[in-house]
């Protein structure tokens, strides 16, 4: 399983990497969330990986540590994905607006001179 | 410390810093009022200066019996920082000098400046120098002395660019500013390295330490670094050249600041920190040799000026070098005489200035050549001028001439080897020629010979006011001159016995000591200067020979040229303006750091035993890997496949979540997801249609492939590295954080099962706080950034899959009926049903959140999905005509009742956002539980509804507004 996350991690993160390179901001809009589908998997992976241990405590079994999978990095994660929504959001009324203005959709406001 | 008097006057601590601080709220009264109101503004710029004076002098006494008042205020006592005020002799002269002039000024300023001047600006630029002045002389820490500094470098250049429509006023201000600031930084760097070898920043404790300073390698380093401040601050040699371009200033900013009180600062440190400094080679060497330098330089200079202001500015430099040079000698004597000269000059020059400014403001010029024989206009202008011109030249029986002599007698038992011994009193007596014959030039030109013809104004004697400061200060010239011991002796006295302790040496202050050397050597500068002016200069001056290929400013200029040229090439080099490069950039520098972090130590995979592979997870990130690497391939030109595709991924990472134990962030993943898909497929329409030039085929440029193989093989290191990275941290065994305190108290400290949720709204409640704060501030920017959205002309028309639809029904939305029509009809039916499920499932994650998989973030963003499901099937018209949302009250009252549940903390004495619980039994009802975190999470739900809502529903009015169809006012 570690071998599969890690790799999913690579690919999700390779992936949107290469996508915040290109030139249109729809691409970088995607390589955004990709990258962050990515940085969130990573994040949350940092708690190590156990399956059916949930964070909620189970009254019956009491609170030890050793039952349950590591809340903060969920706890981290969770607020990180709402925030990356907020940040796409923004970026997409930013790239809307700039493509108003600028009548073009490069990521510089203006296309390149030559390609 | 004294005990208080009732006279508040006498309380001598306390009035420290009353001293510090009523120039500076006179400046912040003088700057609110009206701009014509001169006189209000004189007034108060006067009654301010001249208390400050009156309680300076008042504490001369206290100062006398207690040798030094100090006031400290803790400010940050962990960090050693205290606002410290201190005051012995030296910094009683000074702040009396500063407060005096102040007042005198001020008096001529209100008749100087004319009735068109923003005279608020102008006074308020004063106070506040005065009282960062008063604040560098009364400084008890240096760091504190440092700011001070620093703001008087701020005032002096907000006064020289006072008539900023000026362009020399404007290059003047910003060369001062540029020279003194950049002198004030190095001072800061040697402060602070000496109160580091000193142990202390307190300047009672680094004047006690002059034996640690000067033993301390890093010795030259802080002299080398201190010089640079006071030097450029005192504008000397070779900083010299910024004084001259300061004259753009109004005469009474030159007056006072200019030559009394701001370019003193320089030298007043150097007196200051005489005895932690002075006695060493480096020191004779850097300060002398600067001194000696701008002395001669400087007198040099100024016999060639032809603007009036400009030979005094010369001859400050001069006046300044002098002082610098016997700070320089290493003799307590001759600092005797620096802090005399201090006095001296102050008192000469500033009246000089201001007979320059009445010359100026009665006949319209400052020029030499222009001006002549104006003792018939104005007799009494010209008298003042010329007796303060002869102390500056150091005629007998004035002030300036006991100082000088005073100097001259320093220059010839110098403590040096012999040749130094001969040199120094040679280049004194050249100096004090200069120094006579551009006293003489200046004098002469203007007020003798015959009448100038052709001046802008006739010349006549100005208001008896505008002669009056100027009286004053030529009079105590006078006096001193005639009566030094009576007057200014057991002042000066008492300032350089508390700079120089017990080493103070014996002197007598006396008009006459008998035929001597030094004697002669004043006879021989009166007689030479007078012979180098008749001689060599009468009305000839043109152009300054020999020196004419030595200009500060030329070099300044070059020298900023060269800096910012170099600096713009050095950024074309580093960086680049394209937002491709610098991600590249930042991308590359990443991996790099993460290489030279891995490689030393050969990072391998850990030894943590691996849960066994589920051939259903590696199939899901089969399809997801695959999703997502379709979708970076598909991105540019098939937008809506690469969005669906980038869904699945996150689909792949919301069941991840599932997988492993992570319930919470599977939910909000999964709703978040939708969320977004909606939001980008709202922006798709304003999105340019596919470039013909791809859909036509044509061929790309090697550079461009080039380019992308760069881009993917950067990518790939990326994506390889983070698995890498990632693996090796899977396969090493756990770490005992934090975690345990959060599952172990989750219930006890925080009343509920779900420790996620608790960490967010209990534990960690700030945090979250803060996050619905940004949301709720980036769903504002949102709506703002829409309101003002111009799209581009080509988006404007309705795609053409919309035409379609409305030709076929030919319909226009109406807002009233009971369902939307069109063949959405059955839909609108499910979805309108769907609205109060969806409200209840909400509810119910938002409520059972603290015990169960759930939340407010949840919630929040269910029910957010069902109203935008509302807009999706039945269009912005008709929802918006039965369903009032408000968004933006959802936000606030969200935003409200979360800082609230935070505040309840309060009532009981506790911290903000510490959760308050109560339990217990009502009739009916049973048994009940209610926190302050359900409020919090309330908080957060409704947040989050309102900012999903009002950013989704801002993207989707667009296309309303750019069809010019009305929508329901007020709707948002």
């Amino acid at each position: 399983m570690e071998v599969v996350l890690s790799l999913a991690v690579g690919i999700l993160a390779g992936s949107g990497v290469y996508l915040l390179l290109r030139p249109r901001t729809f691409q970088v809009i995607m390589g955004l969330s990709l990258l962050a589908y990515a940085v969130n998997l990573f994040i949350f992976s940092m708690g190590r990986l156990r399956i059916g241990e949930a964070p909620v405590i189970d009254p019956t079994r009491g609170s030890d540590p050793a039952l349950y999978t590591d809340p903060v990095p969920q706890a981290l994660v969770l607020t990180a994905i709402v925030i990356g929504f907020a940040t796409t959001a923004l970026f997409l009324v930013v790239l809307l607006a700039s493509r108003g203005l600028n009548g073009t959709d490069h990521v510089d406001g203006r296309e390149p001179d030559k390609e | 410390m004294v005990t208080c008097t009732p006279l508040w006057i006498a309380c001598g601590p306390m009035s420290l810093i009353l001293i510090v601080l009523l120039p500076f709220l006179g400046s912040l009264c003088a700057a609110l009022l009206p701009a014509n109101a001169r006189n209000a503004e004189a007034w108060l710029a006067g009654i301010v200066a001249l208390a400050v004076t009156i309680i300076v002098g008042s504490l001369y006494p206290q100062v006398v019996a207690e040798g030094v008042l100090r006031l400290t205020i803790p400010w940050a006592p962990e960090l050693g920082l205290d606002f410290s005020l201190r005051m012995d002799g030296y910094a009683w002269l000074f702040a009396l000098l500063v407060a005096g002039m102040g007042t005198l000024v001020v008096v001529y300023a209100r008749y100087y400046m004319s009735p068109a001047d923003p005279v608020p600006r102008f006074f308020s630029f004063f106070l506040a120098f005065m009282g960062a002045m008063l604040g560098v002389v009364l400084s008890g820490n240096l760091i504190q002395l440092a700011m001070f500094w620093e703001l008087t470098s701020l005032a002096s250049f907000m006064l020289i660019a006072y008539w900023h429509h000026r362009g020399d006023a404007r290059r003047g201000a910003r060369m001062a500013l540029t020279v003194t600031g950049a002198g004030g930084l190095a001072l800061f760097g040697g402060l602070l390295l000496l109160g580091q070898i000193a142990g202390s920043y307190d300047l009672d404790a680094v004047l006690a330490a002059a034996g640690k300073v000067q033993t301390h390698p890093w010795y030259p380093v802080v002299l080398v670094l201190i010089a640079l401040g006071a030097l450029t601050k005192s504008a000397q040699f070779p900083f010299h050249f910024w004084l001259p371009h300061a004259m753009a200033a109004p005469t009474p900013v030159s007056a006072y600041l200019h030559s009394a009180t701001m370019v003193k600062a320089g030298v007043f440190l150097l007196a200051r920190l005489w005895p932690v400094l002075s006695g060493s080679d480096e020191w004779f060497w850097i300060i002398g040799g600067a001194g000696l330098c701008s002395l001669v330089i400087g007198g040099y200079l100024a016999i060639f000026q032809q603007d009036m202001k400009g030979v005094l500015a010369y001859s400050t430099i001069s006046h300044l070098g002098l002082i610098t040079l016997l700070l320089g000698m290493n003799s307590p004597l001759a600092l005797v005489a620096a802090v005399f000269h201090i006095v001296n000059h102050a008192t000469f020059k500033a009246s000089l200035f201001m007979a320059v400014g009445i010359v100026d403001h009665e006949t319209g010029t400052r020029n030499l050549q222009r001006l002549s024989g104006l003792y018939r206009a104005m007799p009494i202008t010209a008298t003042l001028a010329m007796v303060a011109a002869a102390a500056m030249a150091g005629v007998p029986l004035l002030n300036g001439f006991l100082s000088k002599e005073m100097f001259f007698a320093e220059t010839i038992f110098l403590n040096r080897p012999e040749w130094q011994r001969i040199l120094l009193p040679l280049a004194a007596t050249l100096a004090g020629m200069f120094s006579v014959a551009y006293s003489l030039r200046f004098i002469h030109q203007v007020f003798f010979g015959p009448p100038a013809q052709d001046l802008p104004h006739a010349p006549h004697e100005p208001t008896r006011w505008m002669l009056l400061p100027s009286a004053l200060l030529v009079s105590a010239c006078v006096l001193v001159g005639i009566f030094p011991a009576l007057t200014i002796g057991t002042y000066l006295r008492l300032a350089t016995d508390s700079i120089l302790g017990s080493d103070a040496p014996a002197y007598s202050l006396a008009v006459w000591h008998g035929l001597n050397l030094p004697l002669l050597m004043s006879l021989i500068a009166l007689g030479g200067g007078t012979v180098l002016y008749r001689a060599f200069l009468w009305r000839t001056a043109e152009g300054v020979p020999l020196l004419e290929h030595i200009d500060g400013k030329r070099s300044f200029d070059w020298l900023q040229t060269i800096l910012t040229s170099s600096a713009e090439r050095l950024l074309r080099r580093l960086s680049s303006p394209r937002l491709q490069m610098q991600l590249l950039l930042i991308f590359v520098v990443t991996l790099g750091g993460a290489l030279v972090a891995l490689l030393p130590d050969g990072t391998s995979f850990g030894t943590r035993p691996v849960t066994p592979l589920q051939p259903a997870f590696l199939l899901l990130w089969l399809v997801g890997g695959m999703c997502a690497l379709s979708a970076a391939w598909q991105a540019k030109h098939h937008r809506l496949a690469a969005l669906i595709l980038s869904g699945g991924a996150g689909l792949a990472t919301s069941l991840t979540f599932v997988w492993f134990s992570a319930p919470d962030l599977a939910l909000t993943q999964l709703t978040v997801e939708v969320v977004t898909a909606v939001l980008i497929l709202l922006g798709l329409r304003w999105l340019p249609r596919r470039d013909e030039r791809y859909s036509l085929g044509l061929q790309e440029s090697v550079g461009t492939h080039l380019r992308r193989l760069r881009d993917l093989l950067v990518a790939a290191t990326c994506g390889l590295g983070l698995a890498a990275v990632t693996y090796a941290v899977l396969t090493r065994p756990d770490v005992d954080g934090i975690s345990p305190f959060f599952i172990e108290q989750s219930l006890p400290g925080g009343g509920g099962l779900n420790v996620v949720n608790v960490i967010l709204v209990d534990f960690r409640g700030f945090d979250t706080l803060g996050e619905i704060s940004v949301l709720a501030v980036v769903a504002l920017t949102v709506f703002a950034l829409l309101r003002r959205f111009r799209p581009a002309p080509e988006s404007v028309a309705l795609p053409h899959q919309q035409q379609e639809q409305d030709s076929s029904q030919d319909r226009i939305p109406d807002p009233d009926a009971r369902l939307p029509d069109g063949y959405l009809m059955l839909p609108a039916v499910l979805v309108r049903l769907l609205l109060p499920l969806a409200t209840l499932v909400s509810l119910f994650f938002l409520l059972r959140g603290h015990n169960a998989p759930g939340g407010g973030f949840v919630g929040g963003l269910v029910l957010a999905t069902a109203v935008i499901l509302q807009y999706i099937v039945g269009g912005t018209v008709w929802v918006e005509s039965h369903l009032r949302i408000h968004p933006l009250y959802w936000i606030a009252i969200g935003l409200l009742s979360a800082a609230t549940a935070g505040a309840a903390a309060w009532v009981s004495g506790e911290p903000f956002l510490s959760s308050q619980a109560w339990h217990g039994d009502i009739p009916l009802l049973g048994e009940l539980h209610l926190s302050s975190v359900l409020l919090f999470d309330l908080g957060v739900y409704m947040l989050v509804v309102g900012s999903t809502v009002l950013m989704l529903v801002a993207i989707a009015h667009q296309s309303l507004r750019s069809h010019h169809r009305k929508s329901a006012p007020g709707a948002l």
